[in-house]
């Protein structure tokens, strides 16, 4: 049956020495219980898992300890029974030597079992129930990558699955872990392909694909899946036949395309072990708490295939088949080609793990100095996934992301032909993964600093709105205080006489109360300004600090700490000179104004005559009045015509609304133009009275004005120079965006604050004068 | 215990070792110069390759590199053979010490050694000399089975004497049949075959040359068969060349440039095809893109022989086609494994 089916040859690829047969001399053998065992919670692709045991717990085997968090997560399990010692970080098995959280167990050697639920007839469950049994056991792709194994049998709803794929190739030399289980477990595989095939809704094709080097187990599987739908195919041994890509290529002919999963092209891939555990898990309800690993090397006095429970440290493993550490060149997990060196023998076996590797000095010398690349090619011959090895190379050195992504750098599964070929011994692998990296790190911050500079943008725009806005009202006052000029002029000419009328005094007295303030506040603010500007200044004055912890202070620190300095210093001067400005113009208002308040109707007229032409509030003002007195005959018309039965009396009361609509509008205005004046809303009944107390208002709020007025220049002034610091802040902080500074932050809190000051100033000068 | 990074195992080979392949490939070839045009080529090959790792080790040094580190990978070595192999016989000592230093120091080491030159270094020495020196460069001895009655075979003395001391060597040369074509225009090639003597001595191509020409086809094929570099460059320069001499072959007449077969097995085609082009730093890198790299060094090859004013043109072709190489490359990226096509070196991609 197997030569009848046909397969495809995928480009590339290498043929390294085999050492498969040191670990096949002996039988498959079951090592003792570690007296410690250590979990890591995240064994598999996705987020970590959860404990869910305290330390001095005592945990039975087959007990959940960690639970999956999340669907990309698999729960961890107790392989046997014991007491939680200590949940903390502890090295893993991990390219970078980092630590993580693990589970420690002391083990009690009892290995006292939680009763598991068998099915007998996994048929006559709902999918759904086995998939979660296969989720609740726990296991993950026990192949390399580890991938959730329940979330790969769910494929998406537009994915439809016809051929699924068991991945018995194991094509890195030395390790023939799953050799072993298909030798000795040819059922279980079996079994286990035949309940996968269920899950995915029993695809057209099933295959177990095996490389030609392990006749054994061919046989083996061949008799085990006899009567079965399931294909046994033997192809010619190659590396990487294994990868789950060339896999898909060499027994379907179809390519994965780059970026996307098998189940996009109707594959799914899994390996024997997988299967295995996920029958165990079905049919005993076993959770994954062991592996089948191969022992191999030249420095071990014992080689050969383990059934080890997960968490078993490595130097005890190593241990019992006599490692001796002198003659070791390196500890390798996984095969020589894709397996990485462990930095420290104490890591745990995890469910990944399908090789230690521990090879002599003379087994795998150490890698020989590189030379230059002679661009020979030889690496774009082996490589299996058609890329130009040796382009890439080239453009990693030179960090030309844009170039490497050209090159499809991200469709290099990192298998290591090419370095393998490469007579110039260049770690080509190494230079790609690092691009990878870097890719990945670029990516991120790019999005980041998108992600501010959008903000950024956002925060201009609506300043910049508000300034329209604002710039809008302005100009629309301006317009008002025109036209009311105009108007006055002509009711001088008219001869109009807006006299006085005796005035509420007591009204005008809690109204001035009110503006007494303002110059008060006006004074705290300032003085609010100097405080903070010095507080600044002792800031910028403040010893600078390295960078980096070790590094010393940079010239270029240096020299931007004097133009703090000096900014700050600037910023202190100004301030103190406003405040004094202030105070001597508080002063000298403070001596005008006071004979205007004994006399406050007579000054009020005379100053209103008198300063009428020169200010826009008293403009505003002069406006406010002929429109209450429009409004009073408007009134007074319309009463008549109402009481007259008039048919007009209804466009007058409209009119008299419109007015009474202006003058709350003028109010409204006025009111922005000098918060201390804030004219209340008169009464429309009591319009006459309010026209007198609003010229005595006039008054007071020019003394008011007139003391804010010799500070406006010196106000815009501030705004000038306060917009010209916000722009030259802003193109650093652009250009510290660009340049990825480490003061980004600092440029942008900067940034943020002159453009409040900047705002602040511009209300007070909006308040303070137009 | 070492903490490296994947693969931790290696196949055997390494580039001492290629390189050492390519000049072992070259000794059926060095032979067949020796036995036919005398031990001129012996000379020159054991000049410039002296010369050429006096020159490599004077640059390593000034580049404060180790000394043998660099010198073990036989690359100028295998740079001063074949420039040894393409100088004309008993041409002058300084011909091949001209020839190395400028392979080396200026075509290679100039820009950055070993892996770095855009150009082949013994083509670009090849043409200084042939463009500074055309009397030097151009006078080859006649082979030892086609001397005419007054002509005899340089002996070692007599060569040495020419060598070193610069004695006269006109009495001993011949025009080589790729001269001879040039030269003769419209006769028929049968009277050519019938009256040169060292056409009239060959088989196919003239005395010597043939033979030459297939001991570096022999080379060729063991370097082939060792996997040092794969059939597409050399195979479509031939093809391309063999297919240029075809079509504008005219079955009889000296104008038309010879038959394929004469092509083939003339001047430096076999050492062109198997041991220059095939120099993988200043060659194109993908299949397709050596291909089409081969095959313009054919037509080019072809274009060079029949209608410039140089009897050969390998080493204008090649280097004319190194430049094209990284333009080339370009454009020829391989279809990788899960895309729909062959990608451009300018495409972008996010990810």
């Amino acid at each position: 049956m197997t030569s009848l089916i046909k397969v495809w040859e995928i480009p590339g690829g290498v043929h390294p020495p085999e050492n498969k047969s040191q670990s096949l001399q002996e039988p498959l053998a079951k090592l003792p219980i570690a007296p410690q065992l250590i979990l890591p919670l995240n064994q598999h692709i996705g987020n970590p898992a959860k404990p869910v045991v305290a330390i001095g717990d005592h945990v039975r085997g087959g007990q959940r300890i960690a639970e999956a968090d999340g669907i990309f997560s698999a729960h961890v399990h107790a392989p046997t029974s014991g007491t939680i010692s200590a949940i903390d970080d502890h090295l893993i098995p991990h390219p970078s030597g980092l630590s993580a959280p693990c589970i420690t167990i002391d083990t009690d050697g009892k290995d006292d079992w939680v009763t598991l639920t068998a099915t007998d007839d996994y048929h006559k469950l709902e999918r759904t129930t086995l998939l979660a049994k296969i989720r609740d056991a726990g296991v993950a792709g026990l192949g390399g990558a580890g991938f959730p194994t329940s979330v790969k049998l769910n494929p998406r709803a537009n994915h439809i699955i016809d051929t699924l794929i068991l991945n018995g190739t194991e094509c890195e030399p030395y390790i023939t872990a799953d050799d072993m289980l298909m030798q000795t477990r040819a059922d279980e595989v079996v079994a286990g392909t035949q309940l996968l095939a269920y899950l995915l809704n029993n695809p057209g094709r099933v295959v177990i694909g095996v490389e030609d080097n392990k006749p054994r187990a061919v046989e083996a599987l061949q008799r085990a899946a006899a009567d079965t739908e399931i294909q046994v195919v033997s192809f010619p041994t190659k590396y990487p036949s294994g990868g789950e890509k060339q896999l898909i290529q060499i027994l379907t002919g179809r390519e994965v395309p780059s970026g996307q999963i098998p189940a996009s092209i109707g594959v799914v891939c899994q390996n024997v072990g997988t299967a295995v555990a996920s029958w165990r898990a079905v049919r005993y309800g076993e959770p994954l708490v062991s592996r089948v690993t191969t022992v191999v090397g030249e420095a071990l006095t014992r080689q050969r295939n383990i059934d080890v429970l997960l968490g078993t440290p490595i130097d005890f493993i190593l241990k019992e088949h006599g490692f001796d550490a002198k003659k070791a060149s390196r500890l390798v997990m996984g095969g020589p080609m894709m397996g990485f060196t462990l930095p420290d023998p104490q890591v745990p076996l995890i469910k990944t793990t399908n090789c230690i590797l521990a090879p002599s000095k003379k087994e795998l010398p150490p890698p020989l100095p590189a030379q230059a690349c002679i661009r020979c090619g030889l690496c774009a011959e082996a490589c299996p996934a058609s890329l130009l090895p040796q382009q890439l190379y080239w453009y990693a050195q030179a960090e030309d992301y844009e170039k490497l992504e050209a090159h499809s750098l991200f469709d290099c599964i990192e298998c290591g032909a090419c370095s393998f070929v490469c007579p110039s011994h260049i770690p080509l692998v190494q230079y790609y993964r690092a691009a990878k990296g870097s890719i990945r790190l670029h990516e991120k911050e790019r999005e980041k600093s998108d992600r501010s500079r959008r903000r950024f943008e956002f925060r201009q725009e609506r300043i910049a709105k508000v300034e329209a806005e604002k710039e809008a009202k302005r100009l629309a006052r301006k317009q008002a205080a025109e036209a009311a000029k105009k108007k006055l002029a002509n009711e001088k000419q008219a001869g109009v006489e807006a006299g006085p009328v005796p005035a509420p005094v007591s009204d005008a007295q809690t109204k001035a109360g009110a503006k007494q303030k303002t110059p008060a506040e006006q004074q705290a603010r300032l003085e609010r300004l100097l405080a903070s500007a010095q507080e600044s200044l002792k800031k910028a004055q403040q010893p600078l600090e390295a960078n980096e912890p070790g590094q010393s202070v940079t010239d270029e620190q240096r020299e931007k700490q004097q133009a703090r300095i000096k900014q700050a210093e600037l910023k202190v001067h100004d301030a103190e000179q406003k405040l004094s400005d202030f105070r001597a113009e508080q002063g000298k208002s403070a001596e005008t104004p006071a004979p205007a308040d004994s006399d406050p109707v007579a000054a009020a007229i005379a100053k209103a005559k008198a300063k009428m032409d020169m200010d826009p509030a008293e403009k505003l003002r002069a406006n406010l009045d002929s429109l209450q007195q429009r409004l009073a005959k408007a009134e007074e018309k319309a009463e008549a015509a109402r009481a007259a039965g008039d048919e007009k009396a209804d466009a007058l009361a409209q009119g008299v609304q419109k007015l009474q609509q202006k003058i709350k509008d003028t109010q409204t205005e006025l009111a922005e133009l000098s918060p201390s004046t804030v004219a209340e809303p008169s009464p429309s009944g009591r319009h006459e009275a309010d026209v007198a107390g609003l010229a005595i208002e006039k008054a007071k709020a020019k003394a008011a004005a007139m003391a804010t007025m010799s500070a406006d220049d010196k106000l815009r002034n501030q705004i000038d120079s306060v917009k010209a610091r916000l722009e030259k802040a802003r193109e650093r902080l652009a250009k510290a965006e660009a340049e990825a500074d480490d003061n980004v932050e600092a440029f942008r809190t900067g940034v943020e604050k002159l453009s409040s000051k900047l705002e602040t100033l511009e209300q007070q000068a909006n308040a303070s004068a137009d | 215990m070492l903490k490296v990074t994947s693969p931790h195992t290696h196949s055997a080979l390494s580039t001492g070792q290629l390189m050492r392949l390519v000049i072992y490939a070259t000794l059926p070839g060095l032979a067949a110069l020796t036995l036919f045009f005398g031990w001129g080529s012996l000379l020159n090959v054991a000049l410039a390759s002296v010369t050429a790792l006096a020159c490599e080790a004077l640059a390593v040094r000034l580049r404060g590199r180790p000394v043998s580190f660099y010198l073990g990978d036989y690359s100028a070595l295998v740079t001063a053979v074949l420039l040894g192999l393409a100088l004309p016989p008993y041409a002058p000592w300084w011909i091949a010490v001209v020839g190395s230093v400028s392979a080396i120091l200026l075509a290679k080491q100039l820009y950055g050694g070993m892996g770095f030159n855009p150009f082949n270094p013994a083509m670009v020495a090849y043409v200084i000399l042939l463009i500074s020196f055309p009397v030097e460069m151009t006078q080859w001895t006649a082979p030892r089975n086609a001397l005419v009655d007054d002509q005899s075979a340089v002996g070692i003395i007599e060569g040495l004497r020419m060598i070193w001391a610069g004695a006269p060597i006109d009495a001993y040369t011949a025009a080589t049949p790729l001269d001879t074509l040039k030269q003769n225009p419209g006769l028929l090639l049968e009277d050519l075959y019938s009256q040169d003597p060292t056409l009239v001595s060959g088989i196919w191509a003239g005395a010597g040359w043939e033979w030459v020409n297939l001991a570096f086809l022999l080379g060729g094929l063991v370097l082939l068969y060792k996997r040092v570099y794969t059939w597409h460059a050399p195979v479509s320069m031939l093809i391309a060349l063999a297919l240029m001499a075809a079509v504008f072959y005219d079955g009889g007449s000296s104008n038309s440039g010879g038959s394929p077969l004469f092509h083939l097995l003339s001047g430096a085609t076999m050492l062109g095809a198997f041991f220059i082009i095939t120099d993988p730093v200043s060659s194109a890198v993908s299949v397709r893109g050596r291909i089409i790299y081969g095959a313009a060094i054919g037509v080019l090859i072809y274009v060079i022989r029949t209608w410039s004013n140089y009897p050969d043109g390998v080493a204008f072709a090649v280097l004319l086609m190194n430049f094209a190489a990284p333009f080339i490359d370009h454009y020829t990226l391989p279809r990788t494994y899960g895309h729909k096509k062959p990608r451009k070196a300018t495409e972008k991609e996010g990810h």
